[in-house]
């Protein structure tokens, strides 16, 4: 049941670029990236597009159609109506690169940015014990496929290139979240640091990266909103703030 | 030129490539938004009609000043002047800034109203218009951090609410034992906003969220787990409340000024 | 041209599980490394890895330890496993995985707080270590973050945080450089620019992963090409037993966007049911002999089993993966397969909607989602698919080193010798732990004794060439229908069912591909063009294809993953065999090597009854090698 559908795909790189109008045929069931390959086999054989597992796994398939930002393995073309063009552009808040590709690379210079997990020096390997219900918030930050659609969604860095030297983003503050809520991490200064090196206080809680995440991790309401509020803990809130002076509160 | 125009980005012309009714929410939220501040405005600076026995308007409540209707105070507790200044003070504003606060730093109104209001963005992957954005970095956004102490006192006011419910279960003469269509409001509006306090995102952190093992604290995990389950539905008890309150106040308005009778049930 | 040049001690091709745990060794060691990966970092394969790391911590069951998991291992791969690989794997598997945690990986939990383990087919005990469905994203995310942290004591120590691990993400290797017969580097180009870049590096790990890309049908993505068995082909390195691949024999066929992927055999064990396209329930006609008194020869009992499991025998869609896989095939070749070249597997006629849903959530989401099929009201159409290939880089077990080539490593799936003729399922992530640490450690030693080893210019020059000469070609081949072409051969020729007289005829048709493969021609520039990715990978698939088809063509019987119609069943003689593949230059050439014997203390781990029946009288009467 194969019938033709209307394509509209970003060509071009960082010089210059537009849409390109594509007809192509479609088959039941199928996916956006399906059709951007069967555009690739036949039509343009040079057009880039990142993709790797196809199964919504690996999260390198982030592109914006019709101008959200999804994955293509897991967008259904039936998704769109009959005679609706499905416009296809590369991710819009990063450096282009080549067609649907672009430069991500602002993601893994944040990685490097966020310290890493420090393991109890005296617990050996295999010595550790955790409880399920301690382990499961950070595990749910961890089913993280670092896809960047909240990063690429996120208007901080989205509409304001000059935020993202001072701004990690949703996907970094998803992995500060899993770390400050690790039952082993010994890492101390993680709230302070959230908010005085990595931005959190820039985001202003409009969850457009909740709204995008393919992995449905509740990344507004489960991580961001919890560090904002242990930042408040030591640093806006007099009575905690004076209460962890006279003892050592736990989860400080 | 910044944002999705920058020089670096795919030169895509149009601000966003969104087909779908991106602009109808942030549209509603404005709308609703909108005329709650307009008619609270009105309706604080009236300080007339919030008071039929046994009905109180939550936006006055607890009164406290000594320009109170009769009877509508707490034991006669009035520790404010009626005047400040040479201004004739409504009760409602010396109180209003509590609630108001608490739903001005809420962590879902400000998701509503950066969006509506501020264009903040004005919905997902539509550019905002503002060249410069800082965010909750600095003065006045970073009061936002004070949402804990709003919560706070929105206790102690659900507290109130609540009394003026349950006092409400009385006749116009204050005899108990009769319920009217003023207590079943009253009643609605005070419960919706307990869940809306108790769903809040600082409650979550308190009873629980701020611990590193839950396993440690058994008690306070449990109370997390059912503070969370209440937070999946804080935008929903949000407006609910909302609209609860605001007609809870246009309900004693217009009994007090006769539009409306109060029917009582028993 | 002035091409890019970086120096390092250690090049690590691959940044799935096995490269990325490599790096942290080798790096521990206090080289300087270089990881290369074709993707983005932490894209690898490695992340569709669901069911767990199977290592004998005896956290749920204490009667697990390493022998019985050695056991287990030796009996999965049909003892065509080299025994010291599953010895190693068994030994120091738990430790890799205690390992992970003090780097940060949360693992679902025990009541009393260790690591849950679960069950698994071949598995005795309790034994994969897992994080819900996801295990294998989680076992890449702790050592993408375990390289982080070493870049960050690094860039504490030097001010550069890429002084001692640098990853190379979105490049491409073309060639494994020698100089003097030993490892000197690596060439290839950034798939973003296409410009050429120049690794000096006196060891290399090879950690590519798989080759399901070879074939039509697979659970593989596009980066499975077997560039590291092509790489240590040309380098001069052997491959073992490449006639061995592990299909699945529920995989889907249609519709296009999810071909390939992995339909759970809990489907079946639900009341999934196979029919061919006459609507027939076919899986009645391939009851084995062995099996007549377990499998339900009629629909009515078959049907009762369900309920009742005691008085009846189980449907024959409940048969072992190979036979059921056997079964699929033979109806899809006699005509009797759907459109798409499959079977029907349908739950829908069965299992009411609710508790389709109930019981099989992730199938019926992933259907949902991905192809828009409805699980509970139409049937799936499914066919054998491409999983995992045994066979691989013939390496030393205690160093991951490539035989013949000082200075080659390999680990992680494109080594061969650790699961023999069949992997039991949880078995790879540990693998990729323990023989990435392994392949890490050693190149550090080598490096350590062997020193630098410069790169000519003649070596790049050549390694150059290669990469224009499909631009400077015009109107030749076009990559992509050569590699559907191949596709086709290896699905219909080399697939799960061989023939000797079917392998003769792919073996032919392969070399007349590679034959227009050299003739390929790419348009459009250098940068970012997939056409001209295609035509790499495309001479790595062929060469894959043809070792695997001469392998196949010479194992004269069937066992684990390889199935021969011709020659049936099991033989002793071939279980003493390793097919090794080399490679002239011109073509890939097999002989024959003997399988090291196991020694006595690993031969009386086992029933000698179990033994008996794999191995030779004369075998059994030794007890082993000393």
């Amino acid at each position: 049941m194969a019938r033709n559908i209307k394509l509209r795909i970003w060509r071009g790189d960082s010089t210059d670029g537009g849409l390109k109008d594509v007809v192509v045929e479609a088959n039941e069931g199928e996916v956006v990236l399906d059709v951007i390959h069967r555009v690739q086999a036949t039509q343009m054989g040079d057009l880039a597009v990142r993709w790797n597992c196809k199964a919504g796994k690996c999260g390198s398939c982030s592109m914006e159609i019709n101008g959200k930002p999804r994955l293509a393995c897991m967008t259904q073309v039936a998704s769109f109506g009959e005679e609706e063009t499905i416009t296809v552009t590369p991710l819009r808040a990063f450096p282009i690169i080549k067609d649907l590709v672009t430069d991500v690379s602002f993601n893994y210079k944040k990685a490097m940015e966020i310290p890493a997990y420090e393991h109890p020096k005296e617990l050996a390997p295999g010595q550790a014990r955790m409880e399920q219900i301690d382990v499961e918030r950070s595990q749910e930050f961890r089913k993280c496929i670092e896809c960047f659609l909240c990063q690429d969604v996120c208007h901080v860095v989205r509409d304001h290139e000059e935020n993202k030297k001072s701004f990690a983003g949703p996907r970094f503050f998803i992995r500060i979240a899993e770390l400050d809520m690790h039952p082993l991490d010994m890492l101390k200064n993680r709230k302070k640091t959230a908010q005085e090196e990595h931005g959190l206080g820039m985001c202003n809680i409009t969850k457009c990266c909740t709204e995008v995440c393919p992995e449905h991790i509740r990344i507004t309401d489960n991580a961001i909103i919890p560090m904002k509020e242990r930042v408040v803990d030591i640093k806006y809130d007099p009575a905690r703030w004076l209460g962890s002076k006279i003892r050592r509160r736990e989860g400080l | 030129m910044s944002g999705v125009f920058s020089p670096t980005r795919a030169k895509i012309k149009e601000r966003t490539l969104r087909t779908d009714k991106w602009w109808l929410q942030p549209l509603i939220t404005f709308g609703v938004l909108f005329s709650f501040i307009i008619y609270a405005t009105f309706r604080a600076f009236e300080n007339a009609n919030y008071f039929v026995e046994p009905l109180i308007s939550p936006f006055y409540s607890p009164c406290l000043s000594q320009a109170c209707v009769a009877g509508s105070t707490i034991a006669g507790f009035t520790p404010v002047s009626a005047h400040v200044l040479n201004f004739a003070l409504s009760p409602a504003l010396i109180i209003l800034i509590f609630p108001l606060g608490f739903r001005m730093t809420c962590y879902y109104y400000r998701k509503a109203y950066y969006r509506a209001f501020w264009l903040s963005p004005p919905a997902c992957a539509v550019a905002e218009p503002h060249e410069k954005y800082t965010g909750e970095t600095r003065a006045p956004l970073i009061f936002q951090n004070a949402h804990r102490w709003f919560f706070y006192a929105g206790l102690v006011f659900n507290v109130f609410l609540t009394y003026d419910a349950i006092i409400s279960f009385k006749n116009d003469q204050g005899q108990w034992g009769h319920m009217s269509v003023g207590s079943l409001v009253l009643l609605i509006s005070s419960s919706l906003l307990w869940f809306y306090s108790l769903s809040c995102h600082t409650c979550r952190h308190t009873v629980g969220g701020r611990l590193k093992h839950f396993s440690k604290h058994p008690v306070r995990y449990k109370l997390w787990t059912w503070v969370s389950i209440l937070n999946h539905k804080h935008q929903q008890f949000a407006w609910y409340s909302l609209a609860a309150v605001a007609f809870a106040d246009i309900y004693v308005r217009e009994v007090a000024t006769g539009a409306w009778t109060n029917f009582y049930f028993f | 041209m002035t091409i890019e040049r970086h120096n390092y001690d250690v090049l690590i091709i691959g940044a799935g599980g096995a490269g990325l745990r490599a790096a942290v060794e080798a790096r521990e060691a206090g080289l300087r490394v270089a990881i290369i990966c074709k993707s983005l970092f932490g894209k690898a394969h490695t992340v569709m890895a669901e069911g767990g790391a199977a290592a004998s911590m005896g956290n749920v069951n204490d009667n697990d330890n390493w022998m019985v998991h050695f056991r287990d291992t030796m009996r999965g791969g049909k003892f065509l496993s080299h025994f010291r690989m599953a010895e190693l794997h068994a030994k120091e598997a738990p430790d890799r995985i205690w390992e992970l945690e003090t780097w940060g990986a949360l693992f679902d939990r025990t009541k009393e707080g260790k690591i849950s383990q679960r069950n698994f087919g071949g598995h005795e005990y309790p034994r994969l270590a897992h994080v819900g469905d996801r295990t294998g994203l989680e076992l890449i995310r702790t050592m993408q973050q375990k390289i982080v942290a070493l870049q960050q004591k690094d860039g504490r120590e030097t001010g550069d945080m890429e002084s001692g691990i640098k990853v190379f993400a979105e490049l491409t290797v073309t060639d494994i450089l020698k100089e003097n017969g030993k490892i000197s580097g690596a060439y290839g180009y950034w798939r973003e620019s296409g410009a050429e870049v120049l690794f000096e590096a006196p060891a290399v790990v090879i950690a590519t992963g798989g080759v399901g890309k070879t074939f039509k049908i697979t659970s593989n993505s596009w980066e499975g090409t077997g560039d590291g068995h092509a790489l240590a082909l040309k380098a001069g390195a052997n491959l073992v037993d490449m006639e061995f691949l592990q299909f699945h024999p529920t995989g889907m066929v249609w519709p296009p966007s999810v071909r390939g992927i992995l339909v759970t055999e809990s489907v079946r064990g639900e009341g999934g049911v196979l029919t061919n396209n006459l609507g027939e329930r076919f899986m009645f006609k391939y009851i084995p002999d062995v099996f007549k008194d377990k499998y339900a020869d009629n629909e009515a009992e078959a049907d009762r089993w369900y309920e009742d499991q005691d008085n009846n025998r189980r449907p024959p869609e409940l048969l072992p993966r190979d036979e059921v896989a056997r079964a699929i095939n033979t109806e899809v070749k006699s005509g009797r397969g759907t459109e798409h070249g499959g079977v029907f597997l349908d739950v829908s006629k069965r299992i009411p909607a609710e508790t389709i849903k109930k019981r099989l959530p992730s199938m019926w989401h992933q259907f949902y989602e991905l192809a828009g099929v409805d699980i509970t009201k139409e049937a799936m159409e499914v066919g054998p698919t491409c999983h995992y290939v045994m066979g691989g880089v013939e390496v030393d077990p205690d160093t991951a080193a490539a035989v013949g080539v000082p200075g080659l490593f390999a680990a992680g799936e494109v080594a061969g010798g650790m699961h023999g003729s069949n992997r039991l399922g949880g078995n790879s992530l540990t693998d990729l732990l323990v023989f990435g640490r392994r392949a890490g450690a050693a190149a550090a030693v080598y490096v350590k004794s062997n020193g630098k080893n410069p790169v000519s210019e003649g070596a790049v020059a050549a390694a150059a060439a290669k990469i224009q000469a499909p631009f400077d070609r015009e109107g030749g081949e076009n990559s992509y229908s050569l590699h559907a072409e191949l596709q086709e051969i290896t699905h219909n020729l080399v697939g799960i069912i061989r023939t000797g007289t079917e392998l003769k005829e792919a073996i032919e048709k392969i070399a007349e591909i590679r034959k227009r493969s050299a003739n390929v021609s790419v348009s459009g520039g250098r940068k970012f063009n997939p056409g001209f990715h295609l035509a790499f990978d495309l001479d790595n698939m062929l060469l894959v294809a043809e070792a695997t088809a001469k392998s196949a063509i010479n194992r004269e019987e069937s066992r684990g993953g390889h199935t021969r119609d011709d020659f049936p069943v099991m033989n002793d003689k071939w279980r003493q065999i390793n097919n090794i593949s080399s490679f002239d230059g011109n073509k890939v050439n097999i002989r024959e090597q003997a399988l090291p014997a196991m020694p006595k203390a690993l031969f009386d781990l086992f029933d000698i009854h179990e033994l008996e029946k794999y191995m030779t009288p004369e075998e059994i009467a030794k007890g082993g090698s000393n």
